[in-house]
């Protein structure tokens, strides 16, 4: 029973617990156990709180014999681990909070919790969210579960690698430039980036405060849509989050998307794009119009400028953002002959290479001399993307993309060059830029059996079309699978 | 657009970082070809083009002049490096900034 | 050479609110360390700020009192320097679009002619939390209490307009008055609500172009102000005479030795990276919220000192002790509404209201022990002749004293003024009986004796003789 119960996905488990043919503690325990057989190989966890899942499970039965359910109620959601937790070691898998526990919850974490849902632990990431193969995490490397000898992606790539993996049913992760997409491509599983202000940033660890989101990594379509149910809304905490009525993302999914209008961008099927992803998107975008979606061309004309907006903007946040972190309150400390010297040391210390290098990216975008050329001029092209994307969504509901131009790369392939590591984002980059909601969700596979994602991207707060058009892809389709670790 | 060394060491200095003298060296040259290729912005005209700090067109959120609770000194000061006396210890600060 | 002082002067007043400017931690004083705090302010990993409109409130009054516009969009910006009273490597502050510009304040010249004091601007900021130096003797550490960081704060930019010391005061001192007023900040520069930092250069008169200018720190009062701009100026003054050279820096008030020094340290120069915050959204204030805010303003301390030199006769010197704060001022109207004579409560304000306030460390004459009705019942009983005004010095302090009004003073200690002429001929009878040496002098011409007289009489009658019945007597006996 066990081994079979980690195969469900989030709703065959909320039926399940609600007919009463299992127990919180039964799916808590059966997931535990999965992490303890597996996680050795792939190391998505940071911390396993085992004694906080069965705590909150059998809490979760009490409150399910009581008939006070809520559709997360007793079900497993691993956190990505700059989720601010209270009591529970909180890294951002770096070395400068190995020891944080924080003394507050975040918001989405206490709805999270106020749902009823059981955390089985904390899920390793790129420090600070930084990097694209999960390469940067200070606590080692995640492996991707359909690949050892593959990366996860990134930043997300504990979320993802964990669902995969069938360690835990749901995650959340958070998406700045592709985190969440990303790595949900890699991995084959679903990833949504919501629209940016959906979802409360507050006790999310900032990266890039302007382009953060978090959101759920699932092993389908309606399990996303559950779970963005349960996070989203209006947050006083978060003076960036969207006053928006309640949503019911669930139960838009009809699987009916007759006139629902396809975009394909021009700019995103360019040299480089590996043709097995090429035709694997080029299919499924066959299979939506054969659903009955209209498909047309449409054009992203700034594209080609987005990674580097994204690398000022976001590192220049960055740079402000990882300021706090001087071992005055928290963090590790590294004494040095001064106050300065001791500010210095404890940050060249605790902050891994990556970290470093964008903090310096951005400390010197925002520095005297040089704020107009960079910031402020990335600023303004960040208009002209966000323009381009409104001019689009005029004509179309859904653009459809590839996620990434590749699979999942091997790990060291590609840390020797950052610049070439950064470009490898170029199709997630934009929507972040644009605020957007987006998503991706597995459309086939390579020849040597990696997973290949197919991006969808909505106009704000089109949530809804995206994950319709989802579901009816999904359920016309066979990719969501799992691998045989 | 290249970055000097001294330049690197500048920027290390504001964000109180510390590197060694090799680290320098590749941050140099990797900085550099990141800022050749952020250069390419400036192909574009941007006359006329407002720059975007936020998203989406939404204004003022406020809270109101209202005491809520905090977090006690304990919690305030759990995850310290060296509590003392309710407060945060750190090295004396010389005069200036 | 003649020289000319250019002073520009940077206020921060703290505001009154109960919050913080980010955060809903209470901004009370005199708490442990460390226990007004939360994740917001304590700059924890995740936590986010959210602007207290009241922060919003508050500039917008001290805009229309200062003259300033109101803009209608403006923003927060992240000023980044480390340090380690501001938790999270940088200040939320205003940087390019701040709510408030362009106004002025009137001061006098050194001749005496009106002037108009340019503000530049006046922003919205936060405050940083504060550094405790143990006593231990060659400690070598600081304790850090952040109860005070994210407290709101304005400040308030002059232009370089300022041209004397005694402009410098009027301007500060009329800023004082204004936030005062408006019940936005609380004025105490002794314990930090009001700190000031001085841009002080000079030049040869009649030179267009400014001379390098130093940025003196740590003015926290008046005298301190006057002090550092005269000690500056003299300090720059002789440096060129020398044949130096102006630096342009930042130097330490210090306060006990009257002087400026320059800072040990020599840091690189300040490169803060402003850039707007992208955690908080850009403020917009329509035209509604600011005529709301100014159906709010109360009358500003100019207006309400020429209302009441005309309304109520005043000297200027009356009018602009009274109209210090308005607490003082509403005091004085008060009294008149219940006692009409103006000058006689003024009297009564300057000479012992002010003096005991003072004595007991008062900060406002509503923690006084009497009300505006307990002076004007003792007016009452001096002007029906109940009391003398000499009496009434004695009532004053034991209202002081006890809180009780002035008739329930006057009946216990009967000190009812005697205006029963036979009552007071009898101790003028004994009074010169007992002093015929006295009686003989006055009566061979040594009339200045007469004041010894009346003084006796007083006394006998214990001060409750009524004086100008005793004169009377005094002299038709003596005379008659």
């Amino acid at each position: 029973m066990s081994s079979e119960l980690t195969l469900k996905k989030g709703h065959e488990l909320r039926a399940l617990l609600d007919g009463g043919e299992v127990s919180s503690v039964e799916v808590a325990r059966a997931f535990l156990d999965r992490i303890d057989e597996i996680d050795s190989k792939i190391n998505a966890f940071l911390t396993v709180t085992a004694d906080l899942a069965l705590e909150q499970a059998e809490a979760a039965d009490k409150r399910i014999r009581e008939g006070r359910v809520k559709p997360l109620t007793g079900i497993p959601v691993g956190l990505k681990d700059l989720l601010v937790t209270k009591g529970v070691r909180t890294t951002c898998a770096s070395r400068i909070l190995e020891n944080f526990i924080p003394p507050y919850d975040g918001t989405v974490v206490a709805k999270l919790r106020e749902a009823g849902a059981v955390f089985p632990g904390k899920l390793n990431m790129d420090e600070f969210a930084m990097g694209s193969s999960n390469e940067n995490s200070a606590f080692g490397p995640v492996k991707n579960p359909w690949d050892l000898e593959r990366v996860p992606g990134g930043s997300s790539g504990g979320s993802a690698a964990s669902v995969a993996a069938c360690e835990v049913p749901l995650a959340l992760g958070s998406d700045t430039g592709g985190s969440i997409r990303e790595p949900a491509s890699f991995c084959g599983i679903v990833g949504v980036k919501p629209t940016y202000g959906r979802v409360s940033r507050y006790g999310l660890i900032a990266f890039a405060s302007s382009l953060d989101q978090i959101g759920p990594m699932t092993r389908d379509v309606k399990d996303a849509a559950l779970v963005l149910d349960a996070i989203c809304g209006h947050d006083p905490k978060d003076s960036t989050s969207i006053m928006k009525e309640a949503t019911d993302f669930a139960g838009a999914l009809s699987g009916d998307i007759k006139g629902v209008r396809i975009g394909v961008p021009k700019e995103y099927f360019v040299e480089g794009l590996d043709p097995e992803i090429e035709r694997a998107v080029k299919d499924a975008i066959a299979k939506l119009e054969e659903l009955g979606a209209e498909v047309k061309e449409v054009s992203l004309p700034h594209t080609e400028y987005a990674v580097a907006v994204y690398y000022l903007l976001a590192t220049a946040e960055a740079s402000s953002n990882l300021a706090r972190f001087d071992s005055v309150r928290y963090t590790t400390r590294v004494d040095g002959s001064d106050l300065i010297d001791t500010y210095k040391k404890t940050r060249a210390a605790g902050f891994g290479e990556e970290v470093k290098r964008r903090i310096m990216l951005g400390t010197y975008a925002l520095s005297a001399g040089y704020y107009d050329a960079y910031y402020r001029r990335a600023q303004r092209v960040r208009t002209l993307i966000a323009r381009d994307f409104a001019e689009a969504f005029k004509e179309v509901d859904v653009i459809c993309s590839p996620t990434v131009a590749s699979v999942a790369f091997k790990h060291g392939e590609k840390t020797s060059d950052p610049l070439e590591m950064y470009l490898s984002d170029i199709f997630t980059i934009p929507l972040n830029l644009a605020g957007l909601p987006g998503l991706s969700l597995p459309c086939g596979f390579s020849g040597e059996g990696m997973p290949i994602g197919l991006q969808m991207m909505a106009g704000p707060f089109r949530e809804e079309v995206l994950l319709k058009t989802a579901y009816a892809f999904e359920e016309a389709t066979d990719f969501s699978r799992v691998p045989g670790l | 657009m290249k970055i000097s060394k001294e330049e690197v060491e500048h920027v290390a200095s504001l964000a109180r970082l510390e590197f060694s003298p090799a680290e320098i060296e590749t941050f140099a040259s990797q900085l550099s070809s990141i800022l050749e290729y952020v250069e390419k912005l400036g192909e574009l005209d941007l006359a006329g083009v407002e720059p975007t700090a936020h998203v989406h067109e939404i204004v003022n959120a406020f809270r109101d002049d209202v005491v809520t609770p905090g977090l006690t000194n304990e919690e305030a000061l759990m995850n310290a490096p060296y509590p003392e006396d309710g407060c945060y210890r750190v090295a004396k600060v010389i005069e200036g900034e | 050479m003649k020289w000319e002082l250019v002073v520009g002067l940077e206020v921060h007043a703290q505001l009154l609110t109960d919050t913080k400017i980010f955060c809903g931690c209470s901004t009370s004083f005199g708490a442990p360390p460390n226990t007004h705090v939360c994740p917001v302010c304590l700059g924890l990993p995740g936590a986010l700020p959210v602007l207290n409109r009241k922060v919003v409130d508050f500039a917008i009054k001290v805009g229309l009192a200062t003259n300033c516009t109101v803009a209608r969009m403006s923003r927060f910006a992240r000023k980044n320097y480390f340090y380690p009273d501001l938790p999270k490597g940088y200040q939320i502050s205003q940087f390019e679009l701040p709510i408030l510009e362009h106004g002025y304040l009137g001061v006098l010249d050194d001749g005496g002619a009106p002037k108009d004091i340019g503000i530049t601007r006046i922003h919205m900021e936060e405050d940083a939390g504060k550094l405790v130096h143990p006593e231990t003797p060659g400690a070598d550490y600081s304790h850090v209490d952040l109860n005070r960081a994210c407290v709101p704060l304005l400040e308030i930019v002059s232009e370089p307009d300022i041209r004397s010391t005694g402009e410098a005061l009027q301007y500060v001192k009329k800023l004082r008055e204004i936030l005062v007023y408006l019940g936005v900040c609380d004025g105490n520069m002794n314990e930090g609500s009001m700190r000031i930092d001085a841009n002080i250069s000079v030049r040869p008169e009649g030179q267009e172009e400014f001379g390098t200018r130093a940025e003196i720190k740590n003015v926290n009062s008046f005298k301190s102000l006057e002090q550092a701009i005269i000690y500056e100026q003299n300090r720059q003054i002789d440096l060129i005479e020398d044949g130096g050279k102006v630096v342009q820096e930042t130097r330490l008030f210090d306060a006990d030795r009257g002087i400026t020094l320059g800072m040990r340290s020599k840091e690189e120069a300040h490169d803060y990276r402003y850039f707007p915050d992208p955690d908080l959204l850009p403020l917009v204030i329509e035209d509604e919220w600011v005529e709301a805010a100014r159906d709010t303003l109360p009358e500003l301390p100019d207006a309400k000192r020429s209302r009441f030199r005309s309304q109520y006769s005043l000297p200027d010197h009356d009018a602009d002790l009274l109209c210090q704060s308005i607490d003082m001022a509403d005091f004085f109207e008060e009294i008149v509404t219940l006692h009409d004579d103006p000058k006689a409560a003024s009297n009564w304000i300057m000479g012992y209201v002010l003096r005991d306030m003072s004595k007991d460390e008062l900060h406002s004459v509503k923690d006084a022990p009497i009300t505006p009705s307990h002076i004007a019942g003792m007016l009452d009983l001096i002007k029906a002749g109940v009391i003398s005004s000499k009496i009434a010095k004695d009532v004053f302090d034991a209202m002081w004293a006890t809180g009780k009004e002035a008739k329930v003073i006057v009946e216990e200690k009967g000190l009812t003024q005697i205006s029963d002429t036979s009552e007071i001929e009898g101790i003028v009878d004994e009074v010169l009986a007992a002093n015929p040496d006295e009686v003989a002098g006055y009566r061979g011409g040594k009339t200045k004796l007469m004041g010894f007289f009346v003084g006796q009489v007083m006394k006998a009658s214990r001060g409750k003789a009524n004086p100008g019945l005793v004169n009377q007597l005094l002299k038709s006996k003596l005379e008659g």
